[in-house]
């Protein structure tokens, strides 16, 4: 269950079906917080035009796993999923989700914003911008 | 022997993705760093910088952890997931 629940991917992915894929952990639930990251157009002033993302393969998923089991443990959630994209990102389109699952929606919300710091935090992944001056790898966390 | 990996913008600027390293015994991690100094100049910089992360065997690791024969080391620069 949680190998599906929290993934590295190329491809794009559904809200909905994940979602449901959480709510699937308990009748319970009564409440899903989810925030996506998407790929915006600009960045500290400059223009972008897509994005590649890079990941440390073996790490970067053991990481989003450790944040997924501490979320359950440390929160009043049922459940958590996260997803992460890789590889080249068009501008609009969605990079993350995490969709935090809980039986009142203040524990829901608190998972969730705590579990995007931590991922930008504690998982190797790494963002290199497209700009019109080239390609521009991003040093820094916001 | 030992696998250093290079990622995002240390790749660019070590013009390789991993390089390996033969040891007789185990080794810290600042042991190691400063054999990175003398391999590969341009790292010199980052070396020193506390925002550069150290992983041993997909885990992070300290200045005075142990890096012993078959051990992965990644070289983490700040990240920018999310």
């Amino acid at each position: 269950m949680s190998d599906s629940l929290v993934r590295i991917q190329k491809e794009g992915f559904s809200v909905e079906e994940t979602s449901a894929l959480v709510k699937k952990a308990s009748k319970g639930i009564g409440a899903l917080v989810s925030f996506v990251g998407a790929a915006r157009d600009f960045s500290k002033g400059k223009e972008i035009s897509g994005l590649d993302f890079e990941h440390y393969p073996g790490m970067a998923e053991k990481k989003l796993k450790d944040i997924r089991m501490r979320a359950l443990a440390n929160f009043d959630i049922i459940e958590m999923a996260i997803i992460h994209r890789t590889g080249l990102i068009a501008i609009g389109e969605d990079i993350v989700l995490i969709v935090a699952a809980s039986a009142h929606r203040n524990d829901a919300f608190m998972a969730c914003e705590w579990a995007i710091t931590e991922l930008k935090r504690t998982t190797p992944i790494w963002k290199r911008e497209t700009t019109k001056e080239g390609d521009v790898w991003v040093s820094e966390t916001p | 022997m030992i696998t250093v990996r290079f990622f995002a913008m240390l790749r660019n600027k070590t013009g390789c993705e991993f390089k390996e390293y033969r040891i007789l015994k185990p080794i810290t991690v600042a042991e190691l760093k400063k054999m990175l100094k003398a391999d590969f100049p341009a790292l010199s910089g980052m070396l020193d910088s506390r925002s550069l992360l150290i992983s041993v065997n997909l885990e992070f690791a300290g200045m005075d952890t142990m890096i012993k024969d078959g051990d992965e080391v990644g070289l983490l620069p700040p990240f920018s997931g999310g």
